[in-house]
């Protein structure tokens, strides 16, 4: 009997951790529940600059720690495996981890802002029903904003960044969840267009929902085929003969289907334009640069991971999601008559643009694809940045027609807002040229050239739609009772600089972060 | 390395931005911009001394490394045909900052914000003639649209947001079209050396040895941009939108240089790159030539808007262009570089001079114009001259390069070259006729009327408005004819630097040049 016993406490021996390599996930994820103890015991009046000082110290040292880890010598040459081979964390992952953190750097300094819309973006009290007028206009005078934001942001940053580095589907499955449910969340928390804002938030965590269980219905099926949830172990038994294909391309479709729906590709991007459009502007921001760098971070992993040497079988399928998510990016995005929305549709095109670096499966393309997030990332921090500086008395003006003449009333922000438009329409010298060339260039190396010249069509459709808003603000004449544009604060200041200037430098010298991106491969 | 090419790429973009932080001070801006775009001149002058045309094929070269991880550098140097065009746009500029001088410009815009963007335009121009790494070439191709798209956007004429639109979209869907193309032969330098380059003189080395089929779609690439560029029929649509409802002086430097891009990668990349394609093509080009001769010249004649007919005169002249660059002979070839240049002074200067009428009626109508030579007799004059360079009299210096294009190609394509030769009769029609319309005959024509008081008024040349040209036209128009007259009876300085060059061309081609086996 003590034996047995002896026996079994052996085998179920905790799991080694290397706390270095994952410090900076745990940061992230145990400062999130400081945050909530925060809301909990921290006095109404204290809670904005409690939350703000810890979320930025949180990214700081995360920040930090990352970078003590990568510039260890060992760890220089391959990653590792640890929390049992549950967590990666290879060079793509410190990539991706590194961008993750500078990006949602530039989305809390949006969120945190109080100076564009007195109290800032998010509502008072989001129990306030919509259409119960009183409430509303009284929330709107409050000064005040529902600090629940801050620890949702740390939560959904810290399942971002553990979906990345995921190395089981399981794990991945938490991942989501983790970083989806706070996003929902945050999308109902606008502090104006109360019905807007909750109508996204319902229709996100609706569609949400069914995603998340289109993806553990592939877990569930790629289990059945492979007899483990492990991206290796799926990638061997993919090798095998004796499994059933059914189980695989079921397992493997509703799989992916879960996965594009939250990178937003076409035709599973239904949701984008009206959450976009919804959610608080730098929730938005953070959604469109961070969940974007996730998703596709994940993608690129399942991809790579578990599915790379059967992708004779899927890749024709995946050939006509990135065309479809090209051209109804591209074509919608030309009808759209809200700023957030035209950027939201950009992001389904720019989707598709990323789904064929993802899919040419070579070192390539997984370097452009990550340097593209990258670079898509800020240029969109940026912009909502910008949009959420364009006012009138009821807040943001999104509609496109009070655009106009905007380079009149305020050339540095049209002259910036310009030149980020360029940089989403793919002109030399912005991040946007550098990423679709690597990502192209690696598509025509895995011979994917009708696919290329599609996305390059695709890509002058788009720039219609950006250059409309360009010839809006500097050739036509300002409305009388156009909107105003607010004078920034810090915080707000910071964010946009901080992406415009990171648009630009890797435009122009692009060499160290192609050199990060591609400093290695993943390993699983 | 050698600084001077490197200092005329940076001096305008320095000077664009000094003349855009002097907005305020409209006099000041313009005097800035003027000094700036006369150093460039001396500066482009210092170039041409230094070029040694019997020497090596590309020179003041420079080289530095830029994006180490695709094997960009950014380097730059010039060959005698890059070299005309560089000299071409710094000769251009101040002409065109001259002629800009009291343009009346939209409500609400200042001059200051006009020249600066004619500067930064600059420097993207030279960066084009200059570049030679494809992925440079391509960043600057690009990148001269902004300038370009903003000069007509914002100073345009009252259509210029659908012409500014439509002329980025079509330049940029050729761009695009083209960075396929880039990427492939990045690829398949990629395939051949180990390492993927950019470097024009290696992918000459490369790209000759491939197979036709991969040769003719990476031409397409290439072609199709400068096909757009140029603009052949049938993508030309955008240029009479763009060149109509440009300002006068960004429609000089659009079809005197701009679209020169597009007959210059022709000759820099589409020939030397891909030998077999080119040879293999060049029937699809030359009827494309052709028809662009023909088509150019019947639409002019039919035009009732001034700048639109100098916009159709011009496709009717890229098609003399393509035709002498694709009939592969080394005096075609030369008279197509020599073409370029002359276009560029000539069709600039058609172009000014119908500013000219326009600053003075106030219209863009041929039909609102008549007997304007009675009462300027000396802007009549010079229209007269522009338009005889235009339509290539002998004497002026566009005869001798229609003339070189025409005899050099004749031996190869015989039956191009006469339907081509048509065209120089039309060419006569066009021209003449619209200077009969506008500047013969009695005075008529709404706009003229309203000039002299109404009509019936009795005209007297003494106290008549219009005035005529005053000096600051006059100095402006100056150049331009003496450059005409000049290189009509002596074009040796400028041959000499295009035919080695030309000739490298031909050799890289590999084409057997009919004309110098006879001398032989």
């Amino acid at each position: 009997m003590t034996t047995f016993l002896s026996q079994n406490v052996e085998r179920l021996q905790a799991p080694e951790i290397d706390y270095g390599a994952v410090a900076p996930l745990l940061i992230v994820l145990g400062a999130a529940c400081l945050s909530v103890l925060f809301e909990a015991f921290l006095p109404k009046g204290q809670r904005w600059a409690a939350q703000v000082v810890l979320t930025l110290l949180t990214l700081a040292a995360a920040g930090a720690g990352l970078a003590l880890y990568a510039s260890a010598e060992s760890t220089l040459e391959q990653g590792k495996l640890t929390l049992a081979g549950t967590v990666a964390v290879d060079r793509p992952v410190i990539f991706l981890w590194g961008t993750l953190l500078l990006l949602g750097l530039g989305a809390v300094l949006l969120i945190a802002d109080r100076s564009v819309e007195p109290g800032g973006a998010f509502v008072a009290d989001a129990s306030i029903l919509p259409g119960a007028a009183v409430g509303v206009r009284e929330q709107l005078r409050r000064r005040e904003m529902q600090t629940e934001v801050f620890p949702l942001t740390l939560f959904a940053l810290g399942g971002m960044m553990t979906f990345v580095a995921a190395n089981d589907l399981l794990t991945m499955f938490i991942a989501l969840e983790v970083m989806s449910l706070p996003l929902y969340l945050m999308a109902g928390l606008a502090r104006r267009r109360r019905l807007l804002s909750q109508e996204a938030a319902v229709k996100y965590f609706l569609l949400g929902a069914f995603a998340s269980a289109f993806f553990l219905y592939g877990v569930a099926l790629l289990y059945g085929f492979a007899g483990s949830v492990k991206l290796a172990d799926i990638a061997s038994a993919t090798t095998a003969t004796d499994r059933s294909d059914t189980l695989l391309y079921a397992g493997f479709g509703l799989l992916i289907v879960g996965l594009l729906f939250k990178a937003s590709v076409g035709p599973f991007h239904a949701w984008t334009p009206d959450v976009y459009q919804g959610s608080p502007t730098p929730v938005t921001a953070f959604m469109a640069a961070c969940t974007k760098v996730a998703a596709f971070g994940g993608i690129l992993r399942v991809l790579y991971g578990a599915f790379e040497r059967s992708s004779w079988e899927w890749n024709g399928v995946l050939w006509g999601v990135a065309i479809a998510s090209m051209v109804i990016g591209a074509v919608l995005g030309l009808t759209q008559t809200d700023v957030k929305r035209m950027i939201a549709y950009s992001s389904v095109a720019h989707a598709g643009f990323l789904l064929i670096g993802a899919i040419s499966l070579n070192d390539q393309g997984l370097s452009g694809t990550m340097f593209y997030l990258m670079a898509y990332g800020f240029t969109t921090i940026a912009a909502f940045g910008i949009v959420s500086l364009v006012r009138n008395g009821d807040g943001e003006a999104t509609h496109l027609s009070q655009w106009a003449g905007l380079a009149k009333r305020s050339p540095v922000v049209a002259g910036v807002f310009t030149f980020l438009l360029l940089a989403l329409a793919g002109l030399p010298l912005t991040s946007g040229f550098v990423g679709k060339f690597v990502v192209f260039a690696a598509a025509v190396e895995a011979e994917m050239v009708p696919l290329v010249v599609i996305a390059l069509v695709a890509s002058a459709v788009a720039a219609f739609f950006y250059l409309r808003v360009i010839v809006l603000m500097y050739f036509s004449e300002p409305a009388a009772d156009g909107p105003t544009v607010s004078v920034p604060g810090a915080f707000t200041t910071v964010a946009i600089t901080l992406g415009a200037a990171i648009t630009l430098v890797l435009g122009v010298f692009p060499s160290f972060a192609l050199d990060w991106a591609g400093a290695g491969t993943f390993i699983f | 390395m050698s600084w001077t090419l490197i200092a005329l790429l940076l001096l305008p973009l320095v000077g664009g931005l000094v003349v855009a932080f002097l907005r305020g001070n409209d006099r000041l801006a313009k005097t800035v911009a003027l000094a700036f775009s006369l150093v460039e001149l001396g500066l482009a002058v210092l170039a041409w001394t230094a070029f040694d045309p019997g020497g090596e094929r590309l020179q003041l070269t420079s080289s530095a490394d830029w994006i180490p991880a695709f094997g960009v550098h950014l380097s730059f140097g010039v060959d005698g045909i890059a070299l005309v065009m560089i000299a071409l746009i710094a000769f251009l500029v101040p002409v065109v900052i001259g002629g800009s001088w009291a343009d009346k410009l939209p409500e609400g815009r200042s001059a200051g914000g006009f020249f600066a963007l004619l500067l930064v335009m600059q420097t993207g121009m030279v960066g084009v003639f200059a570049a030679t790494d494809v992925f440079v070439f391509y960043v600057f191709f690009e990148a001269v649209l902004v300038p370009m798209y903003f000069l007509i956007g914002r100073f345009g004429g009252p259509n210029r947001q659908y012409a500014a639109m439509k002329f980025f979209l079509y330049s940029l869907l050729g761009g695009l079209i083209m960075l396929a193309s880039v990427i492939g032969l990045y690829v398949v330098s990629a395939d051949k050396l180990g390492a993927g380059t950019f470097d024009w003189a290696t992918l000459v080395t490369v790209t000759r040895e491939l197979p036709l089929s991969t040769q003719i779609w990476l031409f397409l690439g290439f072609f199709v941009a400068f096909a757009i560029k140029a603009p052949l029929v049938p993508l030309h649509t955008w240029l009479p939108d763009a060149g109509a409802e440009a300002p006068v002086g960004a429609g000089v430097l659009l079809v005197g240089i701009l679209d020169k891009i597009g007959t210059f990668g022709f000759l820099r990349y589409c020939l030397p790159l891909f030998p077999a394609a080119s040879k293999e093509l060049a029937p699809v080009v030359l009827i494309l030539a052709v028809v662009g001769i023909l088509y150019g010249s019947l639409l002019a004649v039919g035009q009732s808007d001034m700048k639109r007919f100098v916009a159709y005169t011009s496709i009717a002249h890229f098609g003399f262009i393509a035709l002498g660059i694709f009939a592969f002979s080394s005096q075609a070839g030369t008279g197509a570089v020599l073409y370029m240049v002359n276009h560029g002074i000539s069709t600039g200067m058609l172009f000014l001079v119908v500013g000219m009428v326009m600053a003075r009626g106030g219209s863009r109508l041929i039909e609102d114009y008549g007997g304007m030579a009675k009462l300027t007799p000396v802007l009549g004059g010079l229209f007269f001259v522009a338009g005889l360079s235009s339509l290539a009299l002998p004497g002026t210096n566009s005869f001798v390069s229609e003339f070189l294009v025409l005899i050099g190609s004749y031996p190869n394509e015989p039956v191009y070259t006469i339907l081509a030769a048509v065209g120089m009769v039309l060419a006569a029609l066009y021209v003449l006729w619209l200077y009969q319309r506008v500047f013969q005959g009695p005075v008529r024509g709404t706009a003229m009327l309203n000039l002299v008081g109404g009509p019936g008024a009795a005209v007297d040349p003494e106290k008549a408005s219009p005035p005529d040209l005053n000096k600051r036209e006059l100095a402006v128009l100056a150049p331009l004819v003496a450059l005409i007259l000049v290189l009509g009876f002596y074009p040796k300085p400028v041959l000499d630097v295009i035919t080695p060059s030309v000739g490298a061309t031909l050799s890289e081609v590999g084409v057997a040049d009919p004309v110098a086996q006879e001398g032989k």
